[in-house]
């Protein structure tokens, strides 16, 4: 697929579970080949971009464009269409626990292509392979540790060669050697593929060593949108809240705080 | 206020009953997808096949002895329970008859269903439950393998098939039980408590009751598939969905037991 311009695209985005609005009409661009973190603390709406950009949640309003087509819109076969195109590394891997490792890498091959049975073998050993694994395919997901079921869970989701690589959390819940390592696994990848890498993170080391240009979210609001380098220098109370791991203060308008406790008594 | 007290009984009844009948509407919905995703489905034909090919081993040809075990002692205990009631009539040469109608209108399919909802129902609950607890789920979608017909579909199909297979197999067995006691307790041979049975049986009988374990399997591949659905976040939902998936479905299949046997008593005759 060759696009002109960006490749991911949010034009006043809004996404809201029942009542409650968790982004509030965002924009922003990724472009193709780019590698960009999303930064945001728990409840920043992260997640959700991350959800909405591979179609898990319908935009309330707006647009969520990713290869060429608006997901908010899309019907199911088109919608379909995009995620062969994608590929998701989820959280918690995420891996089909009743197949091996190998079977998972393989399932998207097996149902979406007509390649043969032995070169589906041979693909699903490249990519085990491309993140160390390739002794493990025989394995179920419970048999391997949380590190390596990330990395089992980005050998599928690298199965159908995507244009577009979506990372949630790779690193967190893991050691920090183990979530080095996976660092540096996206690295590599970023080198070794023509991809645009998408990372969901709350990680401040792994953001800036990965990206070349970070997406700052605060609240369902973009705060910041720009590369590291010039991150680093933003005068931002919130980034520099952010990155300098400064807790939210308790207090507050002293008046406002009592009333807490006496309302509707 | 008196009205009041009238309105609200009223009200949670028919909350109550839109409740009942929005999860009806669903599990009509999701058989509608799953039967749908057989044809259209872009989920390839083979791989579907071996799916549903292996549902089958493990609803059906795994729920072979449990099921063999139950029915042949549920033959012996209609036997017994006939006996005890015939023999006041001096008509003990009746038991082969009374088994054999009650255990292929009636308890051969309901206790195949129990014991499938048992095994499977709960199973299936369960699977997905999980798989939405551990973005499985939404792991399939992000493949672009539309969780019904991957999970749902091989199901149904397997259920389809295998309910009626499980059912004649248990009608047997409940028979083959009821011989047990003809033999031993009453003045039978194995062969003419066979051909007794043979005689007090009509196609009817035997179709009747795999009919309804055809809608029974779909009762329950439907309940068990919508409860894992529902399961909300948290592993105590999963424990939760799989009891409501168990509960729901020997409910809803009693209820359908009542409404087929009610329309096959008043089109056919007893």
């Amino acid at each position: 697929m060759e696009i002109d311009g960006p490749i991911i695209s949010g034009r006043d985005l809004r996404v809201q579970y029942g009542d409650r609005e968790i982004l509030h009409g965002i924009n922003f661009d990724i472009q193709p080949m780019e590698t960009i973190v999303i930064l945001g603390g728990s409840g920043s709406g992260k997640s959700t971009l991350l959800r909405t950009m591979v179609g898990l949640e319908k935009p309330t309003s707006g647009a969520v464009w990713v290869g060429g087509t608006d997901l908010a819109h899309a019907s199911g076969s088109d919608l379909n269409d995009v995620r062969k195109r994608i590929g998701l590394s989820f959280q918690g891997g995420a891996l089909i626990g009743s197949m091996t490792v190998g079977e998972n890498v393989a399932l998207p091959l097996k149902e979406h292509t007509n390649l043969e049975a032995s070169t589906i073998e041979v693909m699903v050993r490249i990519k085990l392979e491309q993140v160390g694994l390739l002794k493990f395919q025989h394995f179920m997901p419970s048999q391997l540790s949380g590190g390596m079921k990330k990395r089992a869970a980005l050998a599928r989701a690298m199965a159908m060669d995507p244009e577009i690589l979506f990372f949630d959390e790779p690193s967190a819940g893991l050691d920090p050697i183990v979530a080095a390592g996976i660092d540096v696994l996206i690295m590599n990848l970023k080198k070794a593929l023509a991809v645009t890498i998408v990372v969901v993170t709350h990680e401040l080391a792994s953001a800036f060593l990965i990206a070349d240009r970070i997406i700052v979210l605060d609240e369902g609001h973009i705060v910041a949108m720009s590369t590291t380098e010039e991150l680093k220098r933003s005068t931002h109370p919130r980034i520099q809240q952010f990155l300098n791991r400064v807790p939210d203060s308790d207090v507050g308008d002293d008046v406002d705080h009592l009333r807490l406790f006496t309302e509707r008594i | 206020m008196p009205r009041l007290s009238l309105v609200e009984p009223l009200s949670s009844i028919g909350n109550a009953a839109e409740k009942g009948l929005a999860y009806l509407g669903g599990l009509a919905q999701l058989l509608g997808r799953a039967f749908a995703h057989v044809f259209t489905s872009p989920l390839k034909r083979s791989l579907s096949f071996q799916r549903a090919s292996h549902q089958a081993m493990v609803i059906g040809v795994a729920a072979v002895p449990v099921i063999s075990f139950i029915t042949f002692f549920i033959g012996v205990i209609m036997a017994l329970q006939g006996a005890y009631e015939l023999k006041r009539f001096g008509a003990l040469h009746l038991v082969a008859d009374t088994v054999a109608i009650s255990i292929t209108r009636e308890l051969g399919p309901l206790v195949t269903a129990i014991v499938v909802i048992g095994r499977s129902g709960s199973a299936f609950a369960a699977e997905i439950g999980t798989m939405k607890v551990t973005e499985e789920l939404d792991a399939l979608e992000t493949m672009a393998l539309h969780p019904i017909g991957f999970l749902v579909t091989p199901k149904l199909l397997a259920m389809l098939v295998m309910m009626p297979c499980l059912t004649i197999w248990a009608d047997l067995m409940g028979v083959l039980g009821g011989s047990v006691f003809g033999v031993i307790g009453a003045d039978y041979t194995l062969g003419t408590y066979l051909s007794a049975t043979r005689e007090a049986l009509y196609i009817r009988d035997i179709i009747t009751g795999l009919i309804k374990s055809i809608v029974f399997g779909l009762v329950i591949t439907g309940v068990g598939c919508q409860e894992g659905f529902a399961t909300g976040t948290g592993s105590e939902e999963v424990g939760r969905s799989t009891t409501a998936a168990v509960v729901t479905s020997i409910f809803l299949v009693v209820l359908v037991d009542l409404v087929f046997t009610a329309i096959f008593y008043v089109t056919g005759g007893a």
